[in-house]
């Protein structure tokens, strides 16, 4: 039987490649007895839901002055920019 | 090299592509670097980039999506830099972490689950994308940077492993490691807000 430790870490693995049958089978059961477990595979794969479905919302609020180029850093680009142009 | 707003370039001025595209860019390249400087950093690189393959844009379909594509690679090349063997994140995998989670048996020392969670309705408020960004945040960086890559970038393991030279068994790693103490970082947030 499967300890909940390597449960997790096959749980995890199993969203970057498909598990081997009989460890797919393992894993199964376990979580079926195990709602610690279950609820971290649920979770797991709500935290890449959430991720892909909203990545900029990880970034912050757009427009506050967190998340938008400071004006320093605008005239820096700008300039390169122009530094660039016509080389 | 043609002139900015030629015809042959359709509506590209790379005379405004700053005050247009720059806000966008940063906050996407902020959202998966989670580093200011970094961030602006790359936002600049891609405008260089793209005035020196002006001749390659088409001209066909939006601007942003083009200057999105660029900002896209340097973005991992970023992330190949700062974890380059010897660099400041290093190769290292940092600590195994999992002493905390598990027993000596192997079982949770604590209820992974996060109470009270709603997920289609947490999607929609900002404390919870506050507690996943400072979650993030608070990752050792190497593992963030491989969570950024898989899960905001989507990119494949095969393109992850390639990428930052090592071995898919090691991003497994990685990858658990991190899902581990964003779980817990997240329970230990989320729960003090009461019901998501």
């Amino acid at each position: 039987m499967l300890r909940c430790r390597e449960v997790s870490k096959l749980v995890s693995e199993s969203m970057e490649r498909k598990l081997p049958f009989g460890t797919r089978m393992q894993v199964w059961m376990h979580l079926m007895l195990c709602r610690f477990c279950a609820g971290f595979a649920r979770q797991v794969r709500f935290l890449r839901r959430a991720a892909r479905q909203s990545p900029e919302r990880l970034a912050g609020s757009p427009s506050t002055p967190e998340t938008t180029l400071s004006q320093e850093a605008r005239e820096r680009i700008k300039a390169a920019l122009r530094g660039n142009n016509g080389s | 090299m043609a002139s900015a707003g030629s015809p042959s370039h359709g509506t590209v001025d790379p005379a405004t592509w700053v005050d247009r595209h720059g806000d966008t860019l940063y906050r996407y390249a902020l959202s998966r670097l989670r580093d200011p400087d970094a961030a602006e950093e790359v936002v600049q690189e891609t405008f260089v980039a793209a005035l020196h393959s002006l001749d390659q844009y088409s001209g066909r379909g939006a601007e942003g999506a083009w200057l999105l594509g660029i900002l896209k690679r340097k973005v991992v090349d970023c992330v190949r830099r700062r974890n380059r063997p010897g660099s400041a994140t290093g190769a290292e995998m940092g600590a195994d972490p999992s002493e905390a989670f598990f027993d000596g048996r192997g079982n949770w020392r604590f209820d992974p689950r996060i109470a009270k969670m709603r997920p289609d309705a947490c999607l929609e408020r900002d404390e919870f994308w506050q507690t996943f960004r400072g979650c993030l945040k608070g990752l050792p960086p190497r593992q963030a940077d491989v969570f950024s890559l898989r899960e905001m970038e989507e990119l494949s393991t095969d393109n992850i492993c390639k990428e930052l030279q090592i071995t898919a068994s090691n991003l497994w790693v990685l990858l658990h490691r991190a899902r581990l103490q964003l779980m817990r970082c997240m329970k230990v947030h989320l729960e003090r807000w009461g019901d998501l």
